[in-house]
């Protein structure tokens, strides 16, 4: 990240949406894929193409997840050097937030559960 | 009129909402409205209304919304503080038998609102207000990013607080603790509309605390004057850098936790209900998610005053920037990794329990290293004792014993004895009182003259500290040991005779803490009326070392005349030291933002509809809601929001600082 | 922004800009919304932590097989993003400066969210008609709390989509209004990031469950 370049005052004159702005056929591109990408775990759900159910769970998750870095790039324009570095550095922390509030709830919460709901483990433990 | 009429006009406020049966409440009425009316009337007499809204509630400058945060602070400071007294009067009294004079409803709201109003319109406001007046100057910048969001959001906390104060005389505040768990707080235990008050009014200032958040990360990012890179910004500013990244990150946690609560209250949703799979404990794990980087919000910006306060008045160079910067941002993230800790006793389990005992343990590293850089700072430096830096030193003692009892209740079995005992009253007192209080006196005690154009009385001031600090010490120090005791908090009545001394000892604390706000005010009144032989005209009295004390005292609505260009951390120290000369000519005209209304009448509509919601007055939170969006639509359709200040009123106000700096000399 | 030297301090060092331009105006905007749109992110981020949690707590009540059209989603997930290509089209007309075209793409987006908004509504009208209201079960509430939450954002963005046609209409494709129009593109493209997680985590995998 390259904080020097604004305080040194060399892009002063740049406008202030540093955005790529992106063109026909990068949009076009990421609407293919989009698409693409929501076909196909729509199909594996109401095909039941895979027999497995974790397995095609993992799989649209997956899905889901390129799907996401595609929007970013192709629709959002996501890049390195917007900003100067900075909105990629947002949206990092964003996700490391997301995740931690997600995952940390999830984990505490299915503790909780399983801890304190005796019922479902009195088999369990006696 | 028919009985249905009146609820569909009135909602469910109807006369016997006044709580016209609490005496203490109806005097505190009077008084209120006695003052209000003098107040109010002394402003049409001398008619400053319209200069008010011209110049102060319409502005879009930072530092009069800064200072404007910072009244609005101390003037809750006082009902916050007034909640506080009659807490420990109650404590001391309700012993033997003995009721007290507070009943359990008034109690309960006492202690909610003590909690809710120092944390939220209290700490928040003179934080918030600190960072937006100290931070567009000490990185050169004449105003921050978006200066009509600024405007609003401090209306906004405004309306939060009014909402807050009504409820003292409209209806009931929350009876529930200052985070209103459920199920306590649902519907079904709590049906008046005390907790739709805390809800509305943490919905209303959150919106603007969140906004003036992600306002003065721009500020921060975009416009730093030349010369100024990341590692080369002054302390405060890179620790408001990370309170309000904690605040954009953290304050949309708050305001979804409150919108799922009052879908329970409101549509009879099941989030936190005991009934149709709800989880009451969700709620908790979500509120603290927030509410842990809430305390770090509060405490990191005073870790950049009292940075700033200490190498200036050491007459040396911060020892360690580095480090303080990297363990600045250690505890920004560290800070979202321990929420747990203060739900230990839900019964998560051993590997939950330790893993957030281990991270709380962890966060205490880099606040360990901040203590060991400001000590560094002050060896072998020329100390001068004025008031900033003994707030400072009052704070690393009192800091450090307050963390080392957090660190105590870090580990999860001692927690199990000590949680919601007085102990963690103790604790979270002595961290927030030591660290963010006495952080805001030091900044206040220590930017007053910057803000206003002269110096703080010191005798009022000194004897103000010794009430403080003496108070603090009494008041809770003989709560860790009733909480040792094992006595829980939010009691009304005891029953153990023997722990009545120690509530004896803390009242007479919170007496001497009365004793310093009183000095506090006294001092403001002095001050001003000496207020010409505490002038200063150099701008810079205390010999400082960062920029906003290379302009004048007031600064000019301009900030700088020309944008300076900084070559070291220490920007406004290096220019004193290689000769800077004050330019003197070649003025320009300055280019900045017009004053507008819209903020003070969309936060007004805000929290009208606010209390619209709250009695289920529901025509009027419509047409407040509607009125709001086209009021926000209509302001969008302004496209001239800025004006160029003449280059003569330039050379006006800036010859006019020549003059008074030759008199100086 | 060039830093002409004082004249009284000529070969020492340049402590102020003498020859001084203002920043552009929306300087910061467009880092500014973004900040915006993370902590949005963060209020859905919460949603989802809550279905998460709640999701499974069905109450003996109506399960997420009981109560998904995939069909209807796939549709409504359609219309969310041909509004995101024909947004896209909008901006590239608008780069060329044709205001008609712009408007039309902007109005055809619009429709899209509409469609959107319109098959929204009525899955949950039929949902609650069938006894499927957001009162039956905590993994209903969080159903209807998530994905309504959504919902009102794309309405927001409607407004703001109308608002700023006329505002394009009366005063042309202005750099204040380029600057507006460039804002809800990040606003739309971010919430169909958003309805991603939406329709894997809500519908797909809850009709997998």
């Amino acid at each position: 990240m390259n904080t020097d370049t604004h305080a040194a005052g060399v892009d002063h004159h740049h406008n202030g949406d540093s955005h790529a702005h992106g063109s026909f056929s990068t949009y076009m591109l990421g609407f293919v894929l989009s698409v693409v990408l929501t076909a196909i775990p729509f199909w594996l759900v109401m095909s039941g193409a895979l027999p497995n159910k974790q397995i095609t769970a993992l799989v649209i998750m997956a899905f889901a997840v390129v799907q996401i870095v595609v929007h970013m790039i192709y629709f959002l324009h996501m890049n390195t050097t917007s900003e100067n570095g900075w909105s990629m550095m947002a949206l990092i922390f964003t996700v490391v937030m997301v995740v931690i509030a997600l995952s940390g709830s999830l984990w505490v919460m299915s503790h909780l559960n399983s801890n304190m709901m005796p019922m479902h483990q009195m088999s369990g433990m006696k | 009129m028919s009985p249905d009429l009146l609820k569909l006009i009135f909602g469910r406020l109807g006369f016997e909402s006044l709580p016209l049966h609490e005496p203490i409440v109806v005097g505190t009425f009077a008084v209120v409205a006695l003052g209000g009316a003098a107040l109010l009337g002394g402003l049409t007499y001398f008619r400053l209304w319209g200069y008010l809204w011209r110049e102060w509630f319409t502005t879009v400058d930072h530092k009069r919304i800064g200072i404007m945060y910072m009244i609005l602070g101390i003037v809750m400071l006082l009902r916050g503080f007034a909640d506080a007294l009659m807490m420990r009067g109650q404590q001391m009294l309700a012993f033997g038998g003995s009721e007290g004079y507070l009943n359990a409803h008034h109690y309960d709201q006492v202690f909610t609102a003590h909690g809710v109003i120092m944390i939220f319109f209290v700490a928040m406001p003179l934080v918030t207000g600190l960072m937006n007046y100290v931070v567009p100057m000490q990185i050169g910048a004449r105003d921050v990013s978006f200066p009509f969001l600024n405007n609003f959001s401090f209306w906004m906390t405004v309306g939060g607080a009014v909402l807050v104060m009504a409820s003292l005389f409209i209806g009931e505040f929350a009876r529930t603790g200052w985070l209103a768990y459920p199920p306590l707080s649902n519907i079904g235990y709590s049906p008046d509309v005390g907790v739709d008050y805390y809800i509305w009014a943490l919905q209303v200032a959150g919106v603007g605390t969140t906004l003036s958040g992600i306002n003065l990360i721009c500020t921060i990012v975009k416009l730093r004057c030349p010369g100024m890179t990341m590692m080369k910004m002054p302390v405060f500013t890179w620790t408001s850098l990370c309170t309000n990244v904690l605040i954009v990150a953290s304050f949309p946690v708050l305001t979804v936790v409150l919108a799922l609560l009052s879908l329970d209250r409101y549509v009879g949703t099941n989030f936190f209900t005991n009934d149709f799979g709800g989880s009451p404990m969700m709620y908790v794990n979500l509120i603290w998610i927030w509410g842990h980087p809430e305390v770090y919000i509060l405490v990191l910006p005073a870790f950049g005053i009292f940075s700033e306060v200490t190498s200036t008045f050491s007459g040396k160079r911060l020892f360690g920037y580095t480090s303080m910067v990297y363990a600045t941002v250690v505890i920004t993230i560290l800070s979202y990794l321990v929420w747990l800790h203060h739900f230990f006793t839900m019964g998560s389990g051993a590997s939950v329990n330790s893993f957030f005992g281990i991270t709380t343990m962890i966060i205490s590293i880099p606040t360990g290293a901040k203590m060991f850089n400001w000590l560094f700072t002050m060896y072998r430096g020329r100390i001068r004792y004025e008031l900033p830096m003994m707030w400072t030193i009052a704070f690393m003692l009192t800091f450090v014993i307050g963390g080392m009892t957090g660190v105590l209740l870090a580990v999860p079995p001692a927690d199990f004895v000590l949680h919601n005992s007085l102990f963690l009253i103790a604790h979270f007192h002595n961290v927030i009182i030591g660290g963010v209080v006495f952080g805001a006196f030091a900044g206040i005690t220590y930017w007053f003259p910057k803000a206003f154009g002269f110096k703080l009385d010191p005798f009022w001031g000194k004897l103000s500290f010794w009430f403080w600090v003496t108070g603090f010490y009494l008041a809770f120090m003989p709560l860790y040991v009733l909480g040792l005791m094992g006595v829980t908090r939010r009691l009304r009545v005891f029953d153990d005779p023997s722990l009545q001394i120690w509530f004896v000892i803390a009242a007479i604390g919170a007496g001497l803490v009365l004793l310093g706000i009183m000095c506090m005010l006294m001092q403001f009144a002095v001050s001003f009326l000496k207020r010409e032989q505490l002038k200063d005209v150099t701008g810079d009295p205390w010999d400082a070392r960062t920029l906003e004390w290379a302009t004048s005292s007031p600064p000019p609505d301009y900030n700088f005349a020309f944008t300076p260009v900084v070559h070291d951390n220490d920007a406004w120290w290096d220019m004193k030291r290689r000769g800077y000369q004050r330019p003197l000519t070649g003025f320009r005209p300055i280019h900045m933002p017009s004053s507008t209304g819209t903020g003070i009448i969309l936060a007004g509509l805000a929290t009208a509809m606010g209390f619209g919601l709250i009695w289920y007055i529901w025509w009027l939170a419509a047409v407040s809601f509607i009125a709001m969006l086209a009021v926000g639509i209509g302001h969008t359709f302004n496209y001239h929001r800025d004006f160029d200040i003449p280059a003569e009123d330039v050379i006006r106000a800036e010859d006019a600082r020549t003059k008074l700096l030759a008199g100086a000399k | 922004m060039t830093i002409a030297i004082n004249p009284s301090q000529t070969g020492g060092p340049v402590f102020y800009v003498a020859d001084e331009h203002p920043h552009p105006e929306g300087w910061s905007t467009s880092l500014g919304f973004w900040i915006y749109l993370m902590s949005d992110c963060l209020i859905f981020a919460i949603l989802f932590a809550t279905f998460g949690v709640l999701g499974g707590n069905y109450a003996a009540g109506p399960a997420p097989k009981d109560l998904f059209d995939l069909n209807l989603v796939a549709v409504n997930t359609s219309m969310l993003l041909l509004s995101s290509i024909t947004y896209g089209f909008a901006m590239l007309t608008m780069q060329q400066n044709k205001v008609a075209q712009t408007q039309i793409w902007l109005a055809v987006t619009g429709l899209f969210g509409l469609a959107f908004i319109g098959i929204e509504l009525t899955e949950f009208a039929h949902m609650i008609h069938e006894g499927a209201t957001p009162q039956r079960s905590a993994f209903l509430s969080a159903f209807f709390t998530l994905v309504g939450t959504h919902g009102l954002h794309v309405s927001c963005g409607l407004i703001w989509l109308l608002t700023l046609m006329v505002q394009v209409q009366k005063f042309g494709l202005i750099e204040a209004n380029r600057r507006r129009l460039m804002c809800l593109s990040m606003f739309w493209h971010f919430l169909d990031v958003v309805w991603i997680g939406v329709f894997t985590f809500v519908y797909l995998l809850g009709v997998l469950r």
